[in-house]
């Protein structure tokens, strides 16, 4: 096994191909994500970005192509064992436990290791990110409001101690004032030492925060850049950026 | 109403509320099945039987009583249900091909297996554990002298619904309190993101099936002293088991409870008004009038209240 070394990427996505039952999503997707970078995907409706998440974390498998994570290929590895590693995905459309309360998402964040011996700790700087989940704490998930309960996938995702945390839309369905308040806290996490891989369609935003980022086109990678370049880039601006 | 009438709509309801204690367990262990496997169990009531059976071996080998065998049969009854779940229920889940509905019907031809099997092995016979304190009851003049109605309190069916009330608490406490039940309840409701927080979701339906067989095989030792066995004896609690799941609200362990309960005082109340017979008559009267009235169950009105919707 591969030596987990600052030098390697934090992720290496390589030639997979992915299918649903008879249909090919993904064709020789390719990218990496290095340490504590933001690395951003962006793309239309249907271009496969929650797929690549999907796979990544192990609820697809991809049919061709190697997913390396850490140092560690990522086939050999159980599903539920990745949280464990530090990889974390927070899904699309924040998939709550909606009947349980927040408390108890927070809790089933940290179920094993690590996170699981410093669930307390963690969960008191969770509250002190997001001080409007403490006083919510009791409060069934899904009775929440869209922005409040955003911040309850964040915070669950945290919860895992992540090394790598995978966002897919963590700003879809909020008011503008929020969508800024989720790409800080997107900033601050990275910050703090954790590398970033987010799936966003607020284009602009995400390429401000983004050290890198790539461009998918049905389910192949188009372009990729920097956050700058791509701002500045004439297809981008045209396709996702309305200019 | 005269004390006559009043005695034996009390004595009715008593009767109605300690056997739907013990329904409200059989519903409970098909309940969570249902919640974490997305499958109506159909086999429910058999595994009861074999519950009821170990039970029974036990007491007529080394006169062990019914209530000791919990400790037996639960176990035996949980590997069994994890068997069935690994080796039986998973391979078909996996294809694709497969309805859901004919997973169902797996589970009524395990149902039929094992109620064969218990035939081949002990007969059709009818069978008792003639337990001594099968008839022992409490009165209620014993303790008020003057009362001016009677009421009795049967002693094997009070201590069997302690036992169920104990279990059923345990339940909760397992489900509401451990990392393991949280794991449970979070891949009931989404099984996609209990995988992505790192539950293990095979081998939670396979604990499941089991915790819910040892539930159902707990709940054949509290029937063993108060009712009759034989081979098909398990067919009328799958049907209970189910009546109670749809009241329940298909996966709520609450509404299971609150539908076990329901159930047994209406089937008493049957017995009681309309004729001994008719129970299993007012059992679905119950069920049509939930589907009309209440689709979804005592769930979706706890839903109700608590989202406002
Ligand atoms: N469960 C599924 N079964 C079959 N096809 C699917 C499934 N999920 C997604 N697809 C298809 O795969 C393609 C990529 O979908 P995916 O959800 O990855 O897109 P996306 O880039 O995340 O889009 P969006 O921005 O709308 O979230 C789409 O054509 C979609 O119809
Ligand atoms: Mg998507």
């Amino acid at each position: 096994m591969a030596d987990a070394t600052p030098g390697t990427p934090m992720l290496d996505v390589s030639g997979i191909d992915v299918f649903y039952g008879d249909v090919q999503v993904l064709w020789d997707l390719s990218f990496t994500v290095g340490r504590a970078e933001i690395v951003a995907l962006i793309g239309a409706n249907g271009a496969g970005k929650s797929t690549t998440l999907k796979t990544i974390s192990g609820i697809l498998r991809p049919r061709r192509g190697r997913i390396t994570y850490d140092g560690r290929a990522l086939g050999d590895v159980e599903p539920h064992r990745l949280v464990e590693l530090g990889l974390v995905h927070v899904p699309e459309a924040r998939r709550l436990f909606v009947e349980m309360s927040v408390e108890e998402n927070l809790e089933l964040g940290a179920l094993r290791g690590e996170a699981r011996r410093r669930r307390a700790e963690t969960k008191e700087q969770v509250f002190s990110l997001f001080p409007r989940l403490r006083e919510r704490r009791r409060q069934a998930a899904g009775t929440l409001s869209g922005g409040e309960q955003q911040m309850v996938a964040i915070a669950r995702g945290l919860m895992g101690l992540p090394k790598l945390m995978m966002f897919d839309e963590p700003s879809l369905g909020l008011a503008p004032i929020l969508v800024q308040e989720i790409f800080n806290v997107v900033k601050r996490i990275r910050d703090e030492g954790t590398t970033v891989l987010l799936v966003e369609q607020n284009v602009r935003q995400t390429l401000a925060i983004a050290d890198r980022a790539y461009v998918m086109e049905t389910g192949r990678v188009e372009m990729q850049g920097s956050g700058r370049d791509l701002l500045g880039d004439p297809h981008v601006k045209a396709a996702y950026l309305g200019l | 109403m005269n004390p006559a009438k009043i005695e034996v709509l009390l004595q009715t309801l008593i009767s109605g509320l300690l056997l739907g204690g013990l329904y409200a367990l059989i519903g409970l262990g098909m309940t969570i099945i249902m919640g974490v496997m997305k499958i109506i169990n159909l086999a429910h009531g058999e595994l009861m039987m074999v519950g009821m059976y170990i039970a029974y071996v036990l007491f007529a080998w080394l006169h062990l009583d019914p209530y000791l065998s919990i400790l037996v049969a639960a176990p035996l009854l949980f590997l069994l249900g994890a068997i069935i779940q690994k080796y039986l229920v998973n391979p078909v889940l996996k294809v694709d091909a497969i309805l859901p509905e004919n997973q169902v019907i797996l589970t009524v031809g395990i149902g039929m297996v094992l109620a064969n099997l218990a035939t081949m092995i002990f007969k059709s016979d009818y069978r008792t554990a003639p337990v001594d304190y099968a008839t022992k009851a409490w009165y209620l003049s014993d303790i008020w002298k003057g009362s001016p109605i009677e009421l009795s309190l049967s002693y094997p069916w009070s201590v069997s619904f302690l036992f169920a009330v104990v279990i059923t608490a345990g339940l909760w406490f397992f489900l509401s309190r451990t990392d393991m039940g949280k794991s449970i309840r979070a891949t009931a409701q989404d099984k996609d993101a209990a995988l992505l927080m790192g539950v293990n979701v095979e081998r939670m339906r396979m604990f499941t099936f089991g915790l819910g067989s040892a539930l159902v095989g707990a709940a054949g030792c509290l029937f063993l002293p108060i009712y009759y066995l034989y081979p098909d004896v398990g067919g009328q609690f799958t049907l209970t088991g189910f009546v109670i799941t749809i009241l329940g609200g298909l996966g709520s362990t609450f509404g299971a409870i609150i539908g076990g309960l329901v159930l047994g005082v209406f089937e008493s109340l049957t017995a009681t008004y309309v004729g001994m017979g008719w129970a299993p008559v007012g059992r679905f009267v119950v069920f049509v009038l939930v589907l009309v009235f209440v689709p979804g169950g005592v769930a979706s009105l706890l839903r109700r209240r608590r989202f406002g919707k």
